[in-house]
């Protein structure tokens, strides 16, 4: 459902909630955090259809990572609304699958890699129920899908930073989650891991399921994503990598901190 | 003196010994428990706010008591009074640390002083009071020297169960939050309400230990255990099993140290022993041990000397370094004169050939994850297959002949 469909749905009474529909794996409207009195994102609205994968794109600072944690409710969000599957997001928490930014937590927290992927299935486990030999294989089985079966018994201090990368992507796909919102899951890694991850999202995608990714390599953007939103506290482009990709949107987001030269060297389809 | 302590361990000693040595290890095992999520969470001085924030809880407890025509040293109502004003500490900290600017371990300074210096005006207050002479509040700071009667000991033991029964209940959440707080709010959890819970918990143990150990020390009993037990194990279900173990074998055993030597009061014995375990646990747990470290640390040196001797020996080239010589002596590579044995030159052969075949698979095999793996010391059958290998040597060709063979 396109934007001005939705205006068309509220202006004749509509709650939001209703007019999107629930094969709309996540819409936000109106979204607006600020850190103090200053916004860090403004006022942004977005669609992200089912079996897409999208990058959020934007200078350093510019609230990707805010606008992530807000749909997700782990900062407080100052106005707008968040629909996942045609439901507030509480209601349909259970389909999405976060994966945090490696550098968010210490590795030398005493833990082992199964142990963290085991965490996907908390939800599922509850407070008391024992872990069983078929929670075991299904982290076992996630650990295997992005090439970290072998480091299962491994304490998570002894994994490279591409390594723990890997293993934060297992946890989330133990969820069994519809939509999956990652921040910078390629940040510092290795090309064994890069590979590793795009292999994994776009098996995601091929399934049908939902990839939300902040990216900051503008480089491989069009190699990896069929979307693309590029923000800078407000939203600037939003839509198919061939089109809303464009020098004209990039120049427009980074404004004078990306030289034209790099935009260049992007082997851009010129609008 | 020794026989004493053997008696206490034993409980031996008689009905009082033997109820403070139980409480001692009920409190200890609850407080190393409990503690363990509250050090994981990076937040141990929180404890020490909530346990001075005590002081004036039970001061005003003494004084409503007293007014009302009661028994100002009813236990139950200075606890209740304690815990309410930890509690009212422990909200003031997270308000500062949420609300204003300034950063928690200013907010825990400020509470932790000013709460205790109110206390301590509280007590002086008390002690002019005509029913305040005896009233013996000094007691809560460091813990009583003169014993427990058995209300005391129901009281730990009912709040030491109330604190195992929610690290059970909670340790899936708290493990969460603690190593991934924004994971934990992406699924659902309430983290303010989860660090409430983990909050509870500390101010529960604090409470049942006042008469114990007292409000200063009973952070101890808090910290120490978890931090001692982190040498031992990499899994924080076996963190919390090992801390509140060595709570409470520390508490009972310093329990038993204090009865066999009348006047030394129990509580600083209990944190003297728990700290022995934590300075031996720093020195030789494997792994994460002080010797431990020092031992892989030697290893590695000579791994590296043997290393660079045999390519020396391989290229021909004369040896100046002291640990190197004295490696290869010590393997038999080398002679006296520092010419190379049989073993010496064979080892030296091999080591040659393996830097060639590296320097070969670093070449052919871009792929990080091999080419990454070479660091002079992993040998490169660690790495590659058997055919792999002879796949290299077929490139480098015939076997290449060692200087002095």
């Amino acid at each position: 459902m396109s934007a001005a469909a939705i205006e068309l749905a509220t202006d004749h009474g509509e709650t939001v909630e209703t007019a999107i529909g629930a094969d709309v794996p996540l819409a936000v409207q109106g979204l607006t955090v600020s850190y103090g009195d200053k916004p860090v994102v403004f006022s942004v609205d977005a669609t992200f259809p089912a079996g897409s994968m999208t990058a959020i794109i934007g200078p350093n600072g510019a609230g990707k990572s805010s606008l992530l944690k807000a749909v997700l409710g782990i900062v407080p969000k100052l106005s707008g609304s968040v629909t996942v599957f045609g439901k507030p997001f509480e209601t349909a928490r259970r389909r999405i699958a976060y994966v945090p930014q490696r550098a968010s937590v210490d590795w030398d927290f005493p833990t082992r890699v199964i142990d963290v992927v085991m965490m996907g299935l908390y939800r599922d486990l509850g407070l008391l129920r024992l872990v069983r030999p078929r929670h075991r294989e299904r982290a076992l089985d996630s650990l295997d899908r992005v090439g970290m079966a072998d480091f299962a018994d491994r304490q998570i201090g002894q994994l490279s930073g591409g390594q723990q990368q890997r293993v934060f992507l297992a946890r989330a796909l133990t969820q069994g989650a519809d939509l999956f919102l990652l921040d910078e899951p390629f940040a510092g890694v290795d090309a064994a891991t890069e590979k590793a991850i795009i292999t994994v999202l776009k098996a995601l995608k091929e399934d049908n399921r939902t990839v939300v990714c902040v990216h900051h390599d503008l480089a491989t953007v069009t190699d990896y994503f069929d979307r693309v939103m590029l923000i800078n506290v407000r939203k600037f482009a939003e839509g198919p990598v061939a089109s809303a990709f464009s020098a004209e949107t990039l120049q427009a987001t980074y404004g004078g901190r990306l030289a034209a030269t790099h935009i260049d060297q992007l082997d851009l389809v010129s609008a | 003196m020794l026989a004493g302590v053997l008696d206490a361990l034993l409980l031996q000693s008689g009905y009082n010994a033997a109820l403070v040595g139980i409480g001692a290890g009920l409190l200890g095992a609850a407080a190393g428990a409990s503690g363990t999520f509250l050090f994981l969470r990076k937040r141990a001085l929180v404890s020490d706010a909530v346990a001075h924030a005590t002081l004036p809880g039970i001061g005003l407890a003494f004084i409503v008591m007293a007014l009302l025509g009661g028994d100002g040293r009813n236990l139950i109502g200075l606890l209740a009074g304690s815990a309410i004003s930890a509690f009212a500490g422990l909200l003031i900290v997270e308000w500062i640390a949420r609300r204003t600017r300034l950063s928690e371990d200013v907010a825990i300074g400020a509470v932790l002083s000013v709460f205790f210096g109110f206390g301590i005006v509280l007590l002086t207050v008390i002690q002019t009071m005509s029913r305040g002479k005896q009233a013996g509040l000094e007691g809560f700071l460091l813990g009583a020297t003169a014993g427990m009667l058995f209300q005391d000991a129901v009281v730990i033991a009912i709040g030491g169960a109330i604190c195992v029964t929610l690290v059970i209940l909670l340790r899936r959440p708290m493990t969460l939050v603690a190593f991934d707080p924004d994971y934990a709010a992406a699924s659902g959890r309430d983290v303010r309400l989860i660090d409430l819970a983990m909050m509870m918990l500390v101010l529960t143990v604090t409470v049942i230990g006042l008469k114990l150990v007292g409000l200063i020390l009973i952070v101890a009993l808090l910290i120490i255990p978890p931090v001692a037990a982190r040498f031992w194990t990499e899994r924080t279900d076996r963190v919390v099993l090992a801390a509140g173990v060595i709570g409470g074998v520390s508490g009972y055993v310093g329990a038993a140290l204090s009865a066999a030597a009348p006047g030394i009061p129990t509580g600083p014995i209990i944190v003297l022993v728990c700290f022995a375990v934590f300075v031996a646990s720093l020195l030789f747990a494997p792994g994460r041990g002080v010797l431990a470290a020092i031992i892989r640390h030697q290893r590695f040196q000579i791994r590296v000397h043997r290393r660079q001797g045999l390519l020396a020996l391989a290229h021909g080239e004369p040896i100046y370094d002291p640990l190197t010589i004295a490696v290869l002596r010590r393997a038999r590579m080398i002679r006296k004169d520092r010419v190379a044995t049989d073993l010496g030159r064979a080892q030296a052969a091999k080591t040659l050939r393996d830097e060639k075949r590296w320097e070969i698979a670093r070449q052919v095999y871009t792929d990080e994850a091999i080419s990454g793996r070479y660091d002079g010391l992993t040998p490169i059958e660690a790495v590659l297959t058997r055919d792999e290998i002879a796949d290299l040597d077929r490139r480098i060709g015939g076997p290449a002949m060692v200087a002095g063979a």
